[in-house]
């Protein structure tokens, strides 16, 4: 948290995966606490495959939505490449919660571009830390790679500035006024995801000792 | 979540259309709701008890009447274009109801003929009219500053910085309206309309409709009735003037740093707040007409005043021409959003501080420009497009537009809603000697075609053009996020509504009937040969692809493909297709028989996202394109 006392997370991917959702429930959350919030995404044209990086700001009270390069206090990439790309927006040393799929474009299948090797090294080669965990296989194996999103706010859950709980219940609490019989599947990905993000810290911990 | 991130796209539903906002009943008053600056819009339009609301879709404004038609006891409608829509809006304003209409940027280019009349004679009921410029131009094809028409056609501009802002500012709007006569402009932008902040949501209050009063003098502009309607402006100007020197809108915060004080409008006064909690700062709200001389009062309490506006110096070069010593685009960009890192710099180095430390420089990536869909009707169209040579190629606004992109290459211009039209004709009459063999295709969607591309199709055929326009019924508003229009057979509510025939309507501009041909997108062979034979025809042909947007309910998912790897011989036919479900694996340089040297693209489909269009499989000579076995257990491939 910055000494204003606001909670800057950038959440950062691709178009279609749910990237500005998840910044929104997070967003409910945290005003279910009182917090004042405000929530906004540089996507351009998001519907149609392009990168999308979703601000979310919380505290007392919110004037800019947009988080300057150098203060996130939690960067989410949704992807991989997409978490190098964003990863200069964390305050030195920050935390980077890293889905390790690859989500390549038409530029790089047509040979215009390179993806880059290895993602996570550049990332750690700034000085970030980095919990990194394939999210889809996690929904694969849940059944439905659309609770993605859900694994990856599972992630997210141990890392905020209030209970795991309250943002579990924001995310349930969506499920169940508009998709009733989800609830369960979202809970326990919501779970997975906090397992492998504790699962991800712990292996990060013990590389080091 | 997936690999492409395209299976769990949103699938635009005509029918439940979800928002935030409750579709049935409203949220009640005091409720403190996460909103979008065009949620906020909305919900203030039927709270100030606004009958009548138009617009066309346009990105970042589209929300707005998205969420208005969700709102009992208000009629709105999805308008062919902005000009008709603010047509609507000011009918119902002269017949004394409060009105809304509301537009991206460029929207206003499209209705501003309305728009500079309207001001003569003015409103009955209140009638405010939002436009949304795309300053940072996320999805658009030039960045304007719709401050401007508030000079132009002398009318008052409001500028909310948040979305509790826009609610208020919507409300005063229509009160404001209606007590001077006069429509209100609200000014956007995208880091308005797009942001999600807190707002305090009332009750709605009805406004019955006074009623239309014959008064010929005041509704019918004639040279001689406009002639004395113009002076009134001008004494209208002097009233907005004093209204905007006491507005509460316009506020000042007294900072303790006096070294620089700022004057700021919409985002950018967050953005100022943000970056400078202790200089003073003015806050534009009311901020046409400029109030001069509580600028002038306030300039005098700081050592340098900077104007912090987004995107022209229009304030600014006003303040100047008064006499107001001040600074602005000679220290900060006239593009793109003031954000907190533009302003941090600008004022470091104009305090004579050092610039804070640049950040870590982004690492370096490649770029991940917007894809058309997995199996999009377009895509048959542009592959097409990108085999045949000797043709140029006169594109329109929409998804269409990325047909411009790889792997097609096959759109040569883009300026203006339905421009392709006229723009293909003066290809024609315009052609040089190096152009005489060049056959000139136009490519245009359904939505634009009704929008504005009809009259310039019109004037085609009128004046003999030789062009081949291909006509792209998706059936849907694609970009925006699949609106209906008068093509669709939908009303904004998703209910039955007339569908425009669009063989007979371009039959009916004087097209020949035998040079209209209504054809199926993904049947390549017979797309290729209708095309290539109506190039050759030295007449307007008019080729209508009807095939619905994959994202929108019509459409009907058929059974995925996969690749047979051992069949696979890398000719790289289906890449060429631009599907996004389709990755290279594997690339190896080969020598030919006849020297040349070529790249092999050995590929895989991504069968989750695969909707079995065929697209790929037609042009697969080796037949490695069969079925997908959905049986097997579903495989992650890793690049």
């Amino acid at each position: 948290m910055s000494a204003n006392q606001i909670t800057n997370i950038l959440v950062v991917g691709i178009g279609g995966q749910g990237v500005m959702t998840a910044t929104e429930i997070l967003a409910e959350a945290a005003i279910a606490l009182g917090h004042d919030a405000k929530k906004t995404e540089v996507a351009g044209m998001a519907q149609r495959g392009g990168v999308v990086s979703s601000h979310l700001r919380f505290g007392p009270k919110v004037l800019s939505p947009q988080i300057m390069a150098g203060t996130a206090d939690l960067l989410v990439g949704f992807e991989a490449a997409e978490a190098m790309r964003w990863c200069h927006y964390l305050k030195p040393g920050g935390l980077v919660l890293m889905n390790t799929a690859r989500l390549v474009p038409p530029v790089v299948d047509l040979g215009l571009y390179d993806y880059p090797d290895d993602p996570l090294a550049e990332i750690k080669a700034r000085g970030y830390q980095v919990h990194a965990f394939d999210a889809m296989a996690i929904a694969l194996e849940l059944g439905d790679v659309r609770l993605g999103n859900t694994v990856m706010l599972g992630a997210m859950a141990d890392h905020l500035p209030f209970p795991p709980g309250v943002l579990l219940e924001s995310i349930l609490k969506r499920f169940s006024a508009r998709k009733p019989h989800m609830v369960e599947v979202n809970r326990k990905a919501f779970e997975a995801g906090r397992a492998a993000d504790a699962a991800a810290s712990h292996h990060k911990e013990s590389a080091l000792a | 979540m997936v690999r492409c991130g395209i299976a769990a796209k949103v699938h635009f539903s005509r029918n439940t259309r979800e928002s935030n906002m409750a579709a049935v009943s409203p949220a009640p008053a005091t409720s403190r709701l996460l909103l979008s600056g065009n949620e906020a819009v909305a919900r203030a339009v039927w709270e100030a008890g606004c009958r009548v609301a138009a617009a066309y879709p346009g990105t970042p404004s589209t929300e707005m009447l998205e969420v208005i038609s969700t709102y009992p006891d208000i009629y709105s409608e999805w308008s062919v274009n902005e000009k008709v829509s603010l047509e609507v809006a000011i009918g119902a304003a002269f017949a004394g109801s409060r009105s809304f209409c509301c537009m991206k940027h460029v929207g206003m280019n499209v209705a501003s003929d309305a728009l500079m009349t309207l001001t003569l004679t003015g409103v009955a009921g209140g009638l405010v009219i939002a436009i949304a410029d795309d300053v940072g131009l996320s999805s658009s094809q030039n960045e304007q500053d719709s401050r401007y028409w508030g000079r132009f056609a002398h009318l008052p501009v409001f500028e909310p910085s948040d979305s509790q802002e826009a609610y208020e500012m919507t409300k005063a709007g229509f009160d404001f309206s209606e007590k001077f006569q006069v429509p209100v402009i609200l000014r956007m932008t995208t880091r308005i309309n797009h942001v999600k902040g807190l707002v305090t949501v009332g009750e709605r209050v009805a406004h019955a409709a006074a009623g239309f009063k014959k008064e010929p003098a005041r509704w019918v502009m004639t040279p001689a009735g406009a002639g004395k309607r113009i002076p009134l402006m001008f004494e209208r100007d002097k009233v907005l003037r004093a209204e905007a020197e006491a507005s509460p809108l316009n506020i000042i915060d007294n900072g303790r740093d006096k070294r620089v004080g700022f004057v700021a409008s919409g985002p950018a006064w967050m953005h100022v707040r943000e970056t400078f909690p202790d200089a003073p700062v003015l806050k534009l709200g009311f901020s046409c007409p400029v109030p001069i001389e509580k600028i002038r009062a306030f300039a005098a309490t700081v050592d340098k005043l900077v104007v912090v506006e987004e995107v022209e110096p229009l304030v600014e070069t006003e303040l100047k021409a008064a006499g107001i010593e001040c600074l602005g685009k000679e220290i900060l960009p006239r593009q793109g959003e003031l954000a907190p890192n533009v302003l941090k710099p600008a004022i470091a180095k104009l305090l004579g501080e050092p610039v804070p430390e640049g950040i870590t420089a982004p690492a370096q990536v490649f770029p991940r420009p917007p894809t058309m869909c997995v199996a999009c009707p377009h895509l048959g169209v542009y592959y097409t497009l990108a085999q045949i040579k000797n043709i140029t190629i006169s594109g329109d606004i929409g998804c269409y537009t990325l047909g411009a992109g790889h792997p097609w290459n096959a759109l040569d211009t883009t300026i203006s809603m339905g421009a392709s039209m006229g723009i293909a004709l003066g290809l024609d009459k315009g052609r040089g000697e190096t152009d005489k063999d060049k056959r000139i295709v136009a490519v245009i969607g359904d939505s634009t075609f009704l929008h504005m591309g009809m009259q310039g199709l019109l004037d085609m055929v009128y004046n003999g053009g030789n062009v081949t326009v291909l006509l792209l019924d998706n059936r849907a508003v694609g970009m925006t996020g699949g609106q209906s229009n008068p093509g669709t057979g939908r009303d904004i509510h998703g209910q039955e509504a007339p569908r425009v025939d669009f063989a007979k309507l371009v039959e009916s501009l004087g097209v020949k009937k035998e040079r209209i041909h209504v054809l199926d997108p993904y049947q390549l062979p017979v797309l290729f040969k209708t095309i290539r034979d109506e190039i050759k025809i030295p007449e307007v042909s008019v080729i209508i692809t009807d095939q619905p947007c994959v994202l929108i309910d019509d459409y009907k998912k058929q059974k995925p493909y996969e690749v047979i790897d051992d069949k696979c011989t890398g000719c790289g036919n289906c890449v060429d297709v631009g599907c996004p479900a389709i990755h290279v694996t594997r690339r190896e340089k080969v020598i030919k028989p006849s020297g040349k040297e070529v790249e092999l693209q050995f590929v895989r489909i991504e069968t989750t996202a695969c909707t079995g269009c065929t697209l790929c499989v037609q042009p697969c000579a080796p037949e490695a394109i069969v079925h997908a076995d959905l049986t097997k257990p579903m495989r992650l491939v890793r690049h």
